[in-house]
């Protein structure tokens, strides 16, 4: 059946180089000797430990709970010994140290007991999304966001599509590629508790048309009766047609409000990866502690894929495929577009790493010329966007003008950049731009703070003031009120005294007549 | 341990700003030589003396400003602009012309304003324009096409000592280009067809004598550009169709006192104004949209100037005076960003 699909603005036609690392089927990484796990491996708050240094755990059992709402739990990738909770190298574009759990392996790999749920229909979504939480799930595609959120509409929110996105338009990166044909059953199994739980209308798989066989294998798998509401559709290999937004343009022409969310237009978009964990989760009461990542690049001597543990050093899985370990190579997490580069190859695998890039580092780091306003950039932005203009206005530190130009609906996807002959670093201006906004808005919300509390602060010793008057005010005319009572009471006395006396005089006229007394007695 | 870091993206296309300027630079070619053809040597020369002239003040500017001299003089800028303002300068200019024109592109039109991608005015059309207005009489003096026999000694003669061989004249060599002819012409009350019979070496085929030639080899040029995306349609397109329009129009009302159509589109710079001059991406507007009104724009003021304006052709006006309403244009051409409603 031919399906009507719509264009996204701009984008790029790359050279794919995925063949490589698809040349062999999915092996399992070796297990490493030692395992570092960060407490934050997604968006939102990092996870709190709940184990102890020299603790024995068992693989799958969790090693630290969700703090806040937008947080996930973390579990042990396998058994051992909880060698340390202390900040390590993590791989994040920061460079930065997080704090990790690090979990010495005892080589038997030994599970916890799991609990799968037999029935999830018979789950109420709210306790569906909780054992999805509880499984550590986070979205695999990259950004990571914790997916129970993204399953959880709202009261108000109908689902009327729910979008499977196999489309991994990063040249290099086939880690859903291979995902999609060595599982695609699982991918479908996740896609129904997913259907489930948002109680979707229908679903969409997509998946571009350079993974054929992704796509006949993903066809078999679908069963008669399940294809009347799952559509699986290859869409056109443009770069960047896996970006949410793009993927739901293409499939329904609709476009994700500006700021919005694909909720907004009743949509919800969750990797393929994502829905493979969830399967695991629900089916046989795993949580997720490995994942498949495509070791690549130029500098790897066996570019393959392999399922990886959470807490896996990036040097174990490039020695593992023949990485030449030159130090003047480059490691790059993620894919050639969006991926960041890390300056330590023992930062560990983490939910998000879909991919490990070596190549060679390139040798002259050309020099960025001025821009000519070729307006290529704005050609290939798949935001609509005018990049040249984003660049002035960043470069300036006109952060209003910035914003004008809607910088915020920036995608960082790199077409701008890969395309500028003038080898402009755009998206590290954007970057740049974006970060100084939050800092001068975080600025400005503790200005706002301490203004309040330097207010509330006059206030209070305003109040005080007044209340110190007051009491004052009040002492007096206590004083006043108990000084006219003395006065009250001098005629009180008076009475008093006029009352004795009066007193006295009946007495003493009692004695004057005695026979009275004499008569009463 | 140390890696090396960068910021994403990873990966890049191997253009470079001097492979645009040597497109733009090969795409020139045919046009140039039919100009060699049919003007003589003194193109070359006129050409050589603005490369060397431009070369030496970017080169001299760089220097003064502090940059770094070497990448910026191989970026091909600076060779663009010499070349189109070599073109446009005619045959048997003397020396200084050219070399007065490249100085003051480079040094006033493009360094005072911050060098390459800084400067709103089209360099060379800026250069071009001072001499026309500073030297009126140097700037005229077109050859007859293809009616002489100069050797290239005897044009270098001429470019360097202002001296011509023995019984050859200037009035004798040189005429008034056709647009400017037929101009003068028709302010003298005679109608096209008069002028068509009065000056038959004036016109060619479907224009100007010679000059047709010239236009079609640099539209040819043009047309691999925006076929090797080097320059988008939109520019050429809407100043043609505008010019093409809007000439058609007054020429249908009135066959003997305005040209035709075809007569403007392949006579004087129109070409090059339309495939190298008006998409000079620096000074030209940046969005689509905004390219559209430039180019509509540059259109009608080059048919206005020419038929109702001082001087007979008008590229350079037209161009510089839109060069002015770039920013404005672009303010106003915004692309609606994706997700934001279409009204």
């Amino acid at each position: 059946m031919k399906r009507r699909l719509w264009h996204f603005h701009g984008g790029l036609r790359l050279p794919g180089h995925k063949a490589e690392s698809m040349q062999e089927p999915i092996q399992t990484a070796t297990l490493p000797e030692r395992l570092t796990i960060p407490l934050q491996q997604h968006i939102g708050e990092p996870a709190e430990p709940v184990v102890e240094v020299g603790q024995r755990v068992l693989k799958g059992q969790m090693l630290a709970r969700a703090s806040e709402y937008i947080s996930v739990p973390v579990h042990a990738s396998t058994s051992g010994t909880i060698a340390a909770i202390e900040d390590r190298p993590i791989p994040h574009p920061s460079g930065l140290q997080a704090p990790c759990i690090v979990l010495d392996s005892d080589g038997q790999d030994e599970w916890i007991e799991h609990a799968p749920i037999n029935d999830y229909t018979e789950l109420e979504s709210s306790a569906l999304r909780n054992v999805i939480r509880e499984a550590g799930i986070v979205g695999l595609g990259g950004a990571g966001f914790p997916a129970f959120i993204k399953l959880n509409p709202g009261p108000r929110n109908v689902v009327d599509t729910l979008i499977l996105n196999g489309a991994e338009c990063e040249p290099y990166i086939t880690c859903d590629a291979m995902l999609m044909q060595e599982q695609p059953r699982k991918i479908i199994d996740g896609l129904l508790i997913m259907k489930h739980a948002l109680q979707a209308r229908r679903c969409i798989i997509a998946l571009e048309d350079n993974k054929r066989n992704a796509h006949t294998l993903l066809v078999n798998a679908l069963h008669e009766h399940e294809s009347e509401f799952i559509e699986i559709i290859q869409i056109p290999t443009i770069y960047p047609t896996g970006g949410e937004k793009q993927l739901i343009k293409v499939l329904t022409g609709k476009e994700v409000p500006s700021h919005g969310l694909p909720l907004d237009i009743h949509m919800v978009c969750h990797n393929v990866g994502t829905a493979a964990a969830i399967a695991d989760a629900i089916h046989e009461g795993k949580p997720l502690i490995t994942r498949y990542v495509t070791v690549t690049g130029d500098a790897i001597g066996q570019p393959c894929n392999l399922e990886v543990r959470i807490g896996t050093p990036f040097e174990a899985l490039l020695e593992q495929c023949g990485w030449r370990d030159d130090r003047n190579d480059e490691i790059i997490m993620g894919g050639p577009l969006m991926g960041f580069t890390v300056d330590n190859p023992a930062v560990p695998v983490i939910k998000t790493t879909n991919c490990i890039l070596s190549w060679p580092t390139t040798k002259e780091q050309q020099t960025p010329m001025p821009c000519i306003r070729c307006g290529e950039c704005a050609r290939v932005c798949p935001a609509q966007l005018l990049p040249q203009q984003l660049y002035w206005y960043a470069r300036a530190k006109n952060f209003d003008r910035v914003q004008d130009f809607n910088l915020f609906d920036c995608i960082e996807c790199g077409c701008c950049a890969y395309v500028c002959p003038s080898h402009i670093p755009l998206v590290q201006y954007y970057r740049f731009a974006k970060t100084e906004i939050w800092a001068q808005e975080r600025d400005k919300k503790k200005a706002d703070q301490a203004r309040e509390r330097h207010e509330f602060r006059q206030q209070r010793i305003e109040r005080k003031k007044q209340e110190e008057e007051e009491r004052k005010r009040r002492k007096k005319e206590m004083l006043k009120k108990s000084q006219g009572d003395e006065t009250g009471g001098e005629d009180s006395k008076k009475a008093a005294i006029e009352a004795a006396m009066a007193r006295a005089k009946a007495r003493r006229g009692e004695k004057n007549s005695p026979s009275g007394d004499k008569e009463d007695a | 341990m140390n890696l090396s870091l960068h910021s994403s993206p990873h990966m890049k296309t191997d253009n470079r700003v001097n492979r645009i300027m040597l497109a733009v630079i090969f795409a020139l070619i045919p046009g140039i030589l039919a100009c060699i053809h049919f003007f003589g040597w003194g193109v070359l020369i006129n050409i050589s003396l603005a490369i060397i002239t431009a070369m030496a003040a970017e080169a001299l500017m760089l220097r003064l400003r502090k940059r770094p001299i070497k990448p910026f003089l191989l970026d091909g800028s600076a060779l663009v602009t010499a070349i189109l303002l070599g073109v446009a300068i005619p045959s048997l200019a003397p020396w200084w012309i050219p070399v007065l024109g490249a100085a003051f592109a480079l040094i006033i039109a493009k360094h005072l304003y911050g060098g390459l991608g800084y400067n709103p005015f089209n360099p060379a059309m800026v250069g071009y324009a001072m001499l026309l207005i500073a030297f009126p009489r140097e700037m005229t003096l077109w050859l007859t096409p293809e009616l002489h026999d100069l050797t290239f000694l005897d044009n270098l003669r001429y470019t360097f000592l202002e001296q011509l061989p023995a019984n050859w004249t200037l009035d004798g060599l040189t005429a008034a280009t056709p647009l400017d002819a037929v101009k003068t012409q028709l302010a003298q009350n005679l109608t096209l067809t008069e002028i068509h019979q009065g000056s038959t070496e004036l016109f060619g085929m479907i224009s100007a004598h010679g000059w047709e030639w010239i236009n079609l080899l640099f539209m040819l040029g043009g047309l691999v550009l925006i076929y090797m995306r080097v320059i988008s349609w939109h520019i050429p397109l809407a100043m043609l169709t505008t010019l093409f329009l809007v000439s058609g129009l007054f020429h249908l009302n009135d066959p003997d006192a305005f040209t035709s159509p075809l007569f403007h589109l392949f006579s004087g710079a129109t070409m090059l104004g339309a495939f190298f001059i008006a998409t000079d991406p620096v000074t030209a507007a940046a969005t689509n949209r905004g390219r559209i009104i430039f180019g509509i724009g540059i259109g009608l003021l080059l048919y206005i100037i020419r038929t109702w304006g001082g001087y007979p052709d008008a590229v350079a006006f037209a161009v510089l005076l839109m060069n002015m309403a770039v920013p404005t244009i672009d303010y106003y051409t915004r692309p609606r960003v994706f997700g934001e409603s279409r009204d």
